[in-house]
């Protein structure tokens, strides 16, 4: 490292950028030959289709096959981000006020799925969900139901594997704000005659705010591009954003399309992105992942 | 707080049933694999190995796992160093564009996924690479930098930098002093960025979808399309199988990580 201190040579300051630019390169090179370059192409092929159009994004904004896709997905996130968050946060105050081992016992509860392929996962939803699959066959042992419910290649069955997958990028930044909660100030709320209902409502619930907000975006931003569950588990007819890009591409070949279809999508995200990040630091958001 | 109040009682209950909801799907594979029952049901009849004797004997899900384990190393093998080399100079550069080159090595993790899978197919498309290995390697390279970035870099933030200008002014010359001194002390953080990188490599879907084919399409398309056509219980030996590896590397990439905390 280069302080000014010890090295007042200019030249030797530029050879130290040099150097360091150098090291960067190579990333930074695949970086933008697959990703800054792909977005842009879709970007421009989205506009461009001999001679300027803004054709696909008339149809974007007006037919009704993707109003509906936009209009599901968007529903199906906040769905998502609302039950993840009613479930993920017991949990992630249950790991904050255990002692240490079983603090690590719930947290690597939670995490253990997150390294199981979606894949996998999907498979099991479906084993489990299906006409004849693992709750149903239970639910008539039992005599509860005469006839299977249906569970799955719906929208219930997408929302159950889908926060079954984003859960846990919400009970970890929830988890990390609770534990910057000094244990003092709940002390303090009860020692002044404070239910312990009022101090949590009062005292813990604002401050673990932030942590709520960076789960809820990261939930409700990753749901928004969700592709293999619905694709799976939504039977063809739950049809989000990210299929309706597929689809164009696959099926129907209308590249152009399927890039305005992107770009609208990308374009909601960083939105996203923009306004929570006047809130809180991207920095809490990104670094569960 | 240790009163045992019926507030804190629903809450164990709460957190218990969303705990079982996290890890029953995760647990119900196992026994379904060793099914000998052809359709789905569970409890399952009778124990057998069949569906894993089907996977090893067959030669499109072999060729498959090739492969994916192929990608899969040769991503680490890449990705490691450009993101040790990236996350370096990062941490190392008083230069203001770094910021913002180290978001733009994070934007893999914003844009989502489905969007970079079909940019790239249209890129690929164009230069040829389509269902070619080196594609297949670059996309998943791109896909693990980040995790080895932000690895790295939590990794040198507990490194003290004087330690290298130290073996410098002992006369080691700056790549000599980065081998001997730095990368020693960030090793864990190496080898769990690499493991992450790996993981990320042999679970990626969405992206192969889109670029492999041919002789060069990796486990998880094979899947996805059995998963999509009908339920075969081999789908569900593999899984297990990806299930146990994955949960290994993980276990080595985070006592890895506690060494080097």
């Amino acid at each position: 490292m280069t302080t000014s201190l010890s090295d007042p040579s200019q030249q030797h300051q530029r050879r130290e950028h040099g150097l360091m630019l150098a090291l960067v390169s190579p990333a930074l090179l695949v970086i933008l030959a697959l990703i800054v370059l792909p977005v842009g192409w879709l970007a421009w092929q989205s506009i461009y289709h001999d001679g300027f159009t803004l054709e696909n994004y008339r149809r974007v904004f007006t037919e009704d096959l993707y109003w509906r896709s936009f209009a599901l997905t968007f529903e199906i996130s906040l769905a998502v981000m609302v039950i993840a968050l009613l479930l993920g946060y017991p949990v992630a105050y249950l790991a904050n006020s255990v002692p240490k081992g079983w603090s690590i016992l719930i947290l690597s509860l939670v995490v253990l799925p997150f390294w199981t392929s979606v894949l996998v996962r999907a498979y099991a939803w479906l084993a489990l969900l299906q006409r004849t699959g693992v709750i149903n066959q239970f639910l008539r042992y039992l005599d509860v139901i005469g006839e299977p419910l249906a569970l799955v290649h719906n929208v219930f069955g997408t929302v159950v594997a889908t926060v079954h997958i984003l859960l846990p990028f919400m009970v970890l930044p929830l988890y990390a704000t609770m534990q910057k909660i000094p244990n003092d100030l709940m002390q303090a709320g009860a020692s002044l005659g404070a239910s312990p209902s009022l101090t949590f409502m009062r005292v813990f619930l604002p401050l673990s705010l932030p942590g709520v907000l960076a789960g809820c975006t990261m939930v409700f931003v990753l749901c928004l591009g969700f592709y293999i569950t619905p694709e799976l588990l939504g039977g063809g007819r739950t049809v989000m954003v990210s299929m309706l890009v597929s689809r164009n591409v696959e099926l129907y070949n209308q590249f152009g399309a399927a890039s305005a279809v992107a770009v609208v999508l990308l374009l909601c995200v960083l939105a996203i992105f923009f306004v929570v990040s006047r809130f809180i630091s991207l920095d809490r958001v990104l670094g569960q992942k | 707080m240790t009163r045992t109040s019926p507030a804190r009682i629903a809450l164990y209950v709460i957190s218990a049933l969303v705990l079982v909801y996290l890890i029953l799907p995760v647990l119900i594979i196992a026994p379904i694999s060793f099914s000998s029952a052809r359709f789905l049901t569970f409890p399952p009849p009778s124990f057998s190995l069949r569906w894993y004797q089907q996977y090893f004997s067959s030669t499109a899900w072999m060729q498959a796992t090739q492969v994916t384990l192929t990608v899969a190393f040769l991503t680490v093998l890449i990705a490691t160093p450009c993101g040790v080399a990236a996350a370096y100079a990062i941490s190392q550069s008083k230069l203001r564009i770094m910021r913002l080159i180290h978001m733009a090595l994070l934007l893999p993790l914003v844009v989502p996924i489905i969007i970079t899978a079909v940019g790239i197919f249209f890129v690929y498309a164009k230069v040829g690479l389509v269902a070619t290995m080196p594609g297949l390697v670059l996309a998943n390279m791109m896909l693990g930098l980040p995790y080895v970035v932000i690895s790295v870099l939590a990794g040198l933030q507990s490194f003290d930098p004087a330690q290298e200008m130290v073996a410098r002014s002992l006369g080691m010359n700056r790549l000599r002093s980065f081998f001997a001194v730095t990368l020693p002390q960030i090793k864990s953080s190496v080898v769990a960025g690499g493991i992450f990188a790996f993981i990320s490599a042999m679970d990626e879907t969405i992206v192969a979808l889109f670029i492999s084919g041919g002789q060069y399409q990796p486990l998880t398309k094979r899947m996805f399309t059995a998963l999509r056509d009908e339920i075969d219980p081999t789908i569900a030996a593999i899984s297990t199988l990806m299930t146990a590896g994955s949960f290994m590397l993980v276990l080595v990439a985070t006592a890895r990580q506690k060494g080097s905390a």
